[in-house]
C-alpha cells in the first residue's frame, strides 16, 4: 500500500545516504592525517620539496613524504582519471595499476570494454607525444568508491606526462606523533610558508559527512511532495468512512460502547497499520539498498560522471535513522487521523435508531 | 542552516506537535466559554465531545514531546563530527544560544504534558466533570511553553554553521567552565554525594506514606520535584562517571550512547516517570474536598506514588549498580 | 423505576429547521412490568425509547432511575450505567456482518473487561438458551429473520441487565415471528425483566404480556390504559 511505499522510498534515502556517509569515513580512516597544499591565486599549485625539510624541523612531526598526483583526461572515453605515484610501482616503470572504473574504459560512445592484466593504455605527454603503459594489475573492486578512476603509476612515467620538475611535488603528506597537536602543527606550517594550506582529515570528514548528509536531506525534500501527497490521502480515507463502518459504530455505541473505547479501537487499528507499513517498507528498502544496490537513486547520492562505480553498498543500519523515518512517516499520519478518528468515535449512540 | 534528514523530522515533528496543542487550546477556550454540564442543548453535546478530543491530542503531544526529546539529543549528537572542537551533543548543543534553552523547554514541555494528564484522567474519574475549567485554563498555560519550545528548536536548527567552533563536554561539563555546571562541579563531592543518598530515602518514605495511609500528598509532590533537580545534578556531578570510568568525564549526554548501552534512557525515563507521577499526587489534592472527587482521588494517588516510588527505585538501582560495578574507584580523590 | 418528568427534546433548535420530537413528556416505568408504546410514525416514540435507554440526553427535563439523577451525567457514565441496566433490540437487529452470532453476542461486554472464556461460555448458554446453539459460529449473514431476531435478543441479555428495550421488534416479521417473538418476552417478563416496548403492530400492543400501553402522538402522551 500506498504507506510502505513512501516508507519505502524515506527509508531508501536514509539508508543510502548513511550507508555512503559511514562507508566513506570507513575509508578515510587510512588516509593521511594532514595534507600540506600550495595556493597561488587561491588555486593549487605545485608545491617545492625543499619546503619538506623546513616542515620536518617543527616540533612533533614525524614525517614528511611529497605526493605526485593530477588529474588526466583521456580524449577516448571522455573521463577524467587520477594519475598518483604509488611506493608499489618505483621499480616498475611502464607499468600500471589501475581502478575498476578505469578497467571499464572504452570509447565514449563504444561498447563496454574490460580491461585486465597486460593492457595497454596510451596517455599523451604534455609535449605531445604518447607514453603506453601496461597493466600490471587491478585495484580490488571493494575499494570502488575512492578508487574507481585511479590509476597508479611510477614517479619516472608520472613526471614525464604531466612534465613536472624533480623539485616539485602535488602536495605533501605529514605524519605527527600527537594528534592533538594537529591544530598547532596547521598554523606553524602556515607561519613558515605562508603560501601553504595544510588540510586536517577530520576536515574532509566532516566536509563528506556534510554533503551527504544534505544530498540526503535534498532528496527528502524532493521527496516530500510524497509525503504530502500521503498524507492528504491518508486523511480523505480516514474522514470518508463508509456508510457500513459508521453503522457498526453506531452499534457499538448503543449496545454499550463508550467514545474512548472505540478511540482506543481506532488507535489499534493505526497502530498495527502503521508498524506494518512500516516493517514492510523497511525492509524493502534495506533489500533494494543493499541487495539491489540503490537502483533508483543513484545518480543523486552518488554525482555524475562518465565513470560510474559499480559497487555493493554495505549494510549500516542505526537506530536512529529509524528513528527518524518514524517521525517523518508514522507521526504525520497518526496526527492526520486523530480528528477523524475521534469524529467516527463520537458518533451518538442513538444514530442507529433513527433509521 | 544545514539540512538533514534528522532534523527535518525533528521540526516537522515539532511543527505536528504544536499544531496539535494549538488546536486542544483553541477547543479549550470554546470550553471555557460555554461548558454548562447541566445544560442538554446541542453546544453542550459538542464540548462534551470535544474534550475527548483534547484529551487524545494531548496524550499524543505529550508522547511526541518524550520521543522528541530523545531525537532531540540524539540529532545532536549525530551533528557533532560537524563542528569543530564537539564530540557529543554537549557540543552541538552549545554552538548557539538556542541549543540548551530548546532542550530545557523541552523537558519542562514533558512534565506539564505529564501532569495534565493526570489532571485529567482524575476529572474524567467524577461524573460532572468538576475539574474541567482548571483543567482547560492549565492547558491554556502550558500552550506558550510548546510554542516557545518549537521557536527555541527551529531557531536552534537555522543558525546551525558547520564552521562554528564550540566546545567538547569535557570542557563545558568540567571545573573551569565558568557556567552553572561548573559551579556545582566545584562544590566537593561528598557533599554532593551526601545530598543525593539522603535526599532519595526521604522521597521514598514520603510517598510510602502517600501510598500506605494518603498523608503528605503535597509534601511528596515538592520532594519528587526537588528529587528531580537533585538526581540530574547528581548524574553531572559524579553518577556519570563511573559508567564512563574516566573522573573527569561528566557528561549527561554522553550515557545515551551505544558504548554505555543506552543506560542514559532507562536513567533518564525512570527519573522523569517518577517526577511527573510524584508531583502528580500533590497536584491534585487540594482537589479531594470537592464532592464528587473525594472518593476518587486518594486511589489515584495512592496509585501514582506507586510508580513513583517503583520508577524512582529503579533508578538508583540502575545508579547502585553502574557506581558498585564500575572499574573506577574513587577512594584515591 | 424510571421517572422521565417534563421531557423535552428539540432537534436543530434555534435554527429555521426546528423539530420538537418530545414535547413535555411525564412518564414513570415500573420495574418488572411490560409497558408499550404505540404511536403514529414520527410521533416521538422511538426518540422517546432512546431517552428512556439513556442514548440520547433530552433538550430539557430530568430522567431518574432509582433516585439516581441521569440527565447531566457525562457519556461514560451514561454508558456504563446503561450497559448494566439495559438491553436493546433494534427495529433492524442490527447485528455486526462479518462476525459469528456468538461473536455480535459478547460485544457489549467487551469494555467490561471480563474473562474471554467466561463471557463467551456465558454467551454460548444464552444462544442455547434461545435454540441457536448450532448456528453459533456461522456467519451472521446466512441466519435466517427468526434466527437474527433470536441473536439480537441474546445480544440485548449477556450483560444481564434490569430492562429490557425494544424499538419496532416485529416491523420485518410475519405473524409467526411476531408470535414467537412475543413468547419470548413473555419468557423474560416471567424471569422478572422489565421490558418497554415501541410498536404501532397490534400484535403488540394488543398482546396479554402487555400490562401498559401508552399512547403517543405529536410529541405528546395522549393516553395511557393499564392493565389487562
Amino acid at each position: 500500500m500506498v504507506y510502505a511505499f513512501v516508507l519505502f522510498l524515506l527509508a531508501s534515502v536514509l539508508f543510502a545516504a548513511d550507508a555512503l556517509k559511514h562507508e566513506a569515513a570507513e575509508l578515510l580512516q587510512d588516509s593521511p592525517e594532514m595534507i600540506v597544499q600550495r595556493l597561488v591565486a587561491g588555486r593549487q599549485e605545485q608545491i617545492p620539496t625543499t619546503y619538506i625539510a623546513s616542515i620536518k624541523q617543527i616540533r612533533g612531526v614525524q614525517s614528511v613524504e611529497p605526493r605526485l598526483w593530477g588529474y588526466y583526461f583521456d580524449s577516448y572515453s571522455g573521463a577524467n582519471y587520477t594519475l598518483m605515484v604509488s611506493t608499489a610501482l618505483m621499480d616498475h616503470s611502464g607499468e600500471i595499476i589501475i581502478g575498476p572504473g578505469v578497467s571499464r574504459r572504452s570509447a565514449a560512445e563504444g561498447p563496454v570494454q574490460v580491461l585486465g592484466k597486460k593492457s595497454i593504455i596510451p596517455f599523451k605527454t604534455s609535449d605531445g607525444s604518447v607514453l603506453p603503459l601496461q597493466v600490471r594489475g587491478l585495484l580490488p573492486s571493494a575499494t570502488e568508491l575512492v578508487t574507481a578512476d585511479l590509476i597508479l603509476m611510477s614517479e619516472a612515467d608520472f613526471r614525464k606526462i604531466f612534465a613536472l620538475a624533480d623539485n616539485r611535488a602535488t602536495d605533501l603528506i605529514l605524519k605527527v606523533r600527537n594528534t592533538k597537536e594537529l591544530a598547532t602543527i596547521a598554523t606553524k606550517i602556515t607561519e613558515r610558508h605562508p603560501d601553504t594550506r595544510p588540510i586536517l582529515r577530520e576536515d574532509i570528514l566532516r566536509t563528506y559527512a556534510a554533503i551527504f548528509d544534505w544530498r540526503g536531506g535534498v532528496v527528502l525534500m524532493v521527496l516530500s511532495g510524497a509525503l504530502l501527497a500521503f498524507i492528504i490521502l491518508a486523511w480523505d480515507k480516514a474522514t470518508g468512512l463508509s456508510a457500513e463502518e459508521k453503522r457498526e459504530i453506531g452499534i457499538l455505541k448503543a449496545v454499550g460502547w463508550e467514545t474512548s473505547d472505540i478511540l482506543l479501537m481506532k488507535f489499534w487499528e493505526g497502530a498495527v497499520l502503521s508498524l506494518t507499513s512500516f516493517f514492510i517498507g523497511v525492509v524493502i528498502a534495506y533489500l533494494h539498498l543493499f541487495v539491489g544496490s540503490a537502483m533508483l537513486f543513484e545518480p543523486v547520492l552518488k554525482g555524475w560522471s562518465v565513470l560510474h562505480a559499480n559497487f555493493r553498498l554495505t549494510p549500516y543500519i542505526t537506530v536512529y535513522q529509524l528513528a527518524t523515518l518514524f517521525f517523518l512517516t508514522v507521526l504525520p499520519y497518526t496526527v492526520i487521523t486523530i480528528i477523524p478518528s475521534w469524529r467516527s468515535a463520537t458518533i451518538d449512540p442513538d444514530s442507529v435508531m433513527r433509521v | 542552516m544545514m539540512v538533514q534528514p534528522g532534523i527535518m523530522a525533528l521540526l516537522l515533528g515539532s511543527g505536528l506537535t504544536v499544531s496539535m496543542l494549538g488546536y486542544a487550546a483553541y477547543q479549550g477556550v470554546q470550553i471555557l466559554r460555554y461548558w454548562d454540564i447541566t445544560s442538554g442543548s446541542e453546544r453542550q453535546l459538542a464540548l462534551e465531545r470535544r474534550t475527548y478530543l483534547v484529551s487524545t491530542l494531548m496524550s499524543y503531544a505529550m508522547g511526541f514531546q518524550v520521543l522528541s526529546l530523545f531525537l532531540f539529543i540524539y540529532t545532536a549528537d549525530t551533528l557533532s563530527p560537524l563542528f569543530v572542537g564537539a564530540m557529543c551533543a554537549a557540543g552541538s548543543l552549545k554552538v548557539n544560544g538556542f541549543g540548551y534553552p530548546a532542550l530545557l523547554l523541552n523537558i519542562v514541555g514533558c512534565l506539564l504534558a505529564g501532569l495534565w494528564l493526570i489532571v485529567n484522567n482524575t476529572d474524567n474519574k467524577a461524573y460532572n466533570y468538576p475539574l474541567i475549567r482548571i483543567k482547560y485554563w492549565f492547558l491554556l498555560f502550558i500552550a506558550p511553553f510548546f510554542f516557545a519550545e518549537t521557536i527555541l528548536q527551529g531557531e536552534y536548527f537555522l543558525r546551525l554553521q558547520p564552521n562554528i567552533i564550540t566546545s567538547c563536554c569535557g570542557v563545558l561539563f568540567s571545573i573551569d567552565a565558568g557556567n552553572v555546571v561548573a559551579d556545582l562541579l566545584s562544590l566537593p563531592r561528598t557533599m554532593a554525594e551526601t545530598v543525593f543518598f539522603v535526599s532519595v530515602p526521604i522521597t521514598l518514605a514520603l510517598g510510602y506514606s502517600v501510598y500506605l495511609r494518603n498523608k503528605g500528598a503535597v509534601l511528596f509532590s515538592v520532594a519528587a520535584f526537588a528529587q528531580f533537580l537533585i538526581s540530574l545534578i547528581a548524574l553531572i556531578v559524579f553518577i556519570s562517571i563511573y559508567f564512563y570510568e574516566l573522573p573527569t568525564h561528566h557528561c549527561p549526554f554522553c550515557l545515551l550512547h551505544q558504548e554505555y548501552g543506552f543506560v542514559g534512557y532507562f536513567l533518564y525515563g525512570t527519573i522523569l516517570v517518577s517526577t511527573i507521577s510524584g508531583m502528580g499526587t500533590g497536584l491534585i489534592q487540594p482537589f479531594s474536598t470537592i464532592a464528587s472527587l473525594c472518593e476518587v482521588i486518594p486511589p489515584v494517588q495512592k496509585r501514582l506514588a506507586l510508580i513513583s516510588i517503583v520508577s524512582l527505585g529503579m533508578f538508583i538501582l540502575a545508579t547502585g549498580y553502574g557506581m558498585l560495578f564500575s572499574n573506577l574507584s574513587m577512594q584515591a580523590y | 423505576m424510571i421517572r422521565l418528568e417534563n421531557i423535552r427534546k428539540v432537534f436543530n433548535g434555534g435554527k429555521p429547521n426546528e423539530f420538537v420530537a418530545i414535547d413535555g413528556i411525564d412518564l414513570s416505568i415500573k420495574f418488572h412490568e411490560v409497558t408499550a408504546l404505540t404511536g403514529p410514525s414520527g410521533s416521538g416514540k422511538t426518540t422517546l425509547l432512546s431517552i428512556l435507554g439513556c442514548m440520547s440526553r433530552p433538550s430539557s427535563g430530568r430522567i431518574t432511575l432509582q433516585d439516581r439523577e441521569m440527565t447531566s451525567l457525562p457519556e461514560r457514565f451514561l454508558t456504563e450505567i446503561r450497559r448494566d441496566t439495559f438491553g436493546i433490540i433494534f427495529q433492524q437487529f442490527n447485528l455486526i456482518k462479518g462476525l459469528s452470532p456468538l461473536e455480535n453476542v459478547m460485544i457489549p461486554a467487551y469494555p467490561t473487561g471480563e474473562k474471554f472464556t467466561v463471557l463467551s461460555r456465558r454467551a454460548m448458554e444464552l444462544l442455547e438458551m434461545l435454540g441457536l446453539a448450532g448456528k453459533a459460529h456461522a456467519k451472521v449473514e446466512w441466519l435466517s429473520g427468526g434466527e437474527a431476531q433470536r441473536t439480537a435478543i441474546a445480544r440485548a441479555l449477556i450483560n444481564n441487565p434490569d430492562i429490557i428495550i425494544a424499538d419496532e421488534p416485529t416491523a420485518h416479521l410475519d405473524t409467526r415471528l411476531s408470535r414467537e417473538f412475543m413468547e419470548i418476552m413473555r419468557q423474560l417478563k416471567k424471569q422478572g425483566k422489565t421490558l418497554v416496548i415501541a410498536s404501532h403492530d397490534p400484535m403488540v400492543s394488543a398482546s396479554d404480556v402487555v400490562d401498559r400501553l401508552v399512547r403517543v402522538r405529536d410529541g405528546k402522551i395522549v393516553a395511557t390504559e393499564q392493565g389487562r
